[in-house]
């Protein structure tokens, strides 16, 4: 009986967390939704929301601006991060402690404080509605260098000095014996950098003018303004935009749950 | 953390490059200058700007005019600051305990032997992996006043459904709703985790001692998960101090004004009001108040957080 009461709650649960995604669904293949409350099953499903919203928006440009957005800035943080961190746990230099005590500092301040200094910044470098001003505030990641000191200062020290006396300096321990090794750790703040690159709005929002330059939230967002009682079309955007990143997370599921329980971090 | 350097690997690095400084700086500057290099000219010079412009006058266009502390004086004598703090304390006090206890309760209903709770934990964690901007636009659609869902099935069971985010009372309990929708799924992971680590043979003993289900969970339970309690509370605090995505999309910060959160106006003082000094000074103040208010909590969990 009380097994019964569980798995019926749960199950409610789950229709709670699930049916809206199926709900998007359903607005985007029925035309004209908006204008009444859409059926469960349509009567005459069709495609016609998601040619306005391919006329109305290059959103499969902007999709792929995304992507790639996402998967450079992941890259670049991780070898970035990765880089510093080995230097913060094996290098041995003046002014190290201070040093990360500064990258430390930079993590307290949010994103909010440096928007519009930010935005002055690119103003002046002349890179406002750039791909450059959309990369640049995360090519490095204060949060990555440490996380990733941990997982270098556990890989032990005799392997390294095995490496020196096979005649390796420091890039080739980095490349062929600490990288390896860190891996798990590795993958835990890739997910993280991709999850937030590709959920980030307030700086694209700030910086990005052209639609042909905009990532999905943003072009969600603006897409909403043009067709706000639309609700077909801003639920094919949606779609798009979920369908990505709902594969990925299948697919990597434990990293991403992972990396979430052991950091915290959204 | 201290495994890499105690002082016996520091003197083996010493010795070993001891005799050639400048190569081994170089060494230093080629694994530092990837991150270094960016996280300057990206935010440390932003930051240190940033208080630099909070000090004046600027709209973004005419030269800086130096007003020194003025800024902030005008923003604690202004009603807007207030009103907007106050938006984002309720925003919290909606938010926190509505996400803690949805979130406790799944994690407490997964942390049975239950068949496939992997695929309900997925199900769960799904919004978390899904931008804001996409949440917010389905809970607009899902909250319209018309033609949305939820009034719709209010209405078949003879419920007048209010007017949601187009009505001055109902658009923060909108934000928040979506909101913690969004987020128990990350609060189940967190706290799902605590639970795990509780060992087995403790709830035994408790039921030796002949406890009943409720003194297990208050006694036992409560207690042990209170570290993953105290963090979820501690990130969702930073988190719904700095809540803009959701509100931004979901009501712009009206009707009415309603909704104005601190991010919300530092926003619109920038790019709709061409007030950048004023916004600047303003979102100092957040992370100040952010600041206090993170340690506060770190000082005070002696006397509530029990670690094992």
């Amino acid at each position: 009986m009380r097994r019964a009461l569980l798995y019926l709650g749960v199950t409610a649960g789950a229709l709670v967390m699930l049916f809206p995604f199926a709900w998007t669904l359903i607005t985007s293949i029925t035309p004209g939704a908006g204008l009444g409350t859409p059926d469960l099953v349509p009567d005459d499903p069709g495609l016609d929301a998601y040619r306005t919203l391919l006329d109305a928006m290059p959103f499969w440009r902007i999709l792929a601006n995304s992507l790639w957005i996402a998967v450079a800035s992941t890259l670049l943080q991780l070898v970035t991060s990765a880089m510093a961190a080995y230097a913060f746990a094996r290098l041995n230099f003046p002014g190290r402690n201070a040093l990360f005590l500064v990258y430390l500092a930079t993590l307290m301040v949010p994103m909010q404080v440096l928007v519009v200094p930010l935005f002055i910044e690119m103003r002046e470098l002349n890179l406002v509605d750039t791909y450059a001003a959309l990369l640049a505030p995360s090519i490095a990641s204060a949060f990555g260098v440490f996380l990733l000191r941990q997982a270098v200062a556990q890989v032990p020290i005799e392997l390294d000095e095995a490496a020196t006396i096979d005649g390796a300096g420091h890039l080739r321990i980095f490349v062929s014996v600490v990288w390896p090794l860190i891996r798990p750790a590795l993958a835990t703040f890739a997910v993280l950098a991709f999850m937030s690159s590709w959920n980030s709005f307030l700086w694209p929002l700030v910086v990005i003018r052209s639609p042909e330059l905009m990532t999905l939230p943003l072009g969600l967002s603006t897409l909403h303004g043009q067709f706000t009682t639309e609700w077909d079309v801003v639920m094919a955007g949606s779609v798009i935009s979920i369908v990505p990143i709902a594969v990925l997370y299948l697919a990597a599921q434990k990293y991403v749950i992972q990396g979430v329980a052991r950091s915290g971090l959204k | 953390m201290n495994r890499g350097t105690p002082s016996r690997r520091r003197n083996r690095n010493t010795l070993r490059y001891g005799g050639n400084r400048l190569r081994y700086a170089g060494i230093v500057a080629l694994f530092l200058a990837p991150s270094l290099v960016p996280l300057t000219l990206f935010t440390l010079v932003p930051m240190v700007s940033s208080l630099w412009v909070a000090l004046h006058d600027w709209n973004l266009i005419t030269p800086m005019e130096f007003v020194g502390l003025d800024n902030f004086r005008d923003l604690l004598t202004d009603g807007g600051t207030w009103a907007a703090f106050g938006h984002t304390l309720g925003y919290i006090a909606g938010y926190l305990p509505l996400v803690y206890l949805l979130g406790l309760a799944a994690a407490l209903a997964l942390n049975t032997a239950l068949k496939g709770r992997n695929v309900f934990r997925a199900a769960y964690f799904l919004p978390v992996v899904t931008s804001w901007v996409v949440v917010a636009l389905l809970w607009r659609w899902l909250l319209s006043p018309a033609n949305g869902l939820v009034n719709h099935l209010l209405g078949l069971v003879g419920i007048d459904g209010p007017g949601w985010w187009t009505d001055p009372t109902w658009a923060m309990p909108s934000v928040i709703l979506a909101s913690a929708w969004k987020d128990l799924g990350f609060v189940m992971i967190i706290l799902l985790a605590g639970l795990q680590a509780i060992p087995g043979e403790l709830y035994d003993a408790a039921r030796v001692d002949g406890t009943s289900a409720w003194q297990r969970f208050r006694y036992v339970t409560l207690p042990l998960l209170s570290p993953s309690t105290f963090f979820v509370v501690v990130i969702s605090l930073i988190n719904g101090f700095q809540v803009f995505d959701q509100v931004y999309v979901m009501t712009g910060g009206g009707p009415a004004g309603s909704t104005e959160v601190v991010v919300q106006q530092i926003y619109d003082l920038t790019f709709r009001y061409g007030r950048a000094g004023d916004a600047s000074a303003l979102s100092w103040l957040l992370f100040v108040v952010v600041l206090i208010v993170t340690i506060v909590q770190v000082r005070g969990q002696r006397r509530w957080v029990t670690y094992a």
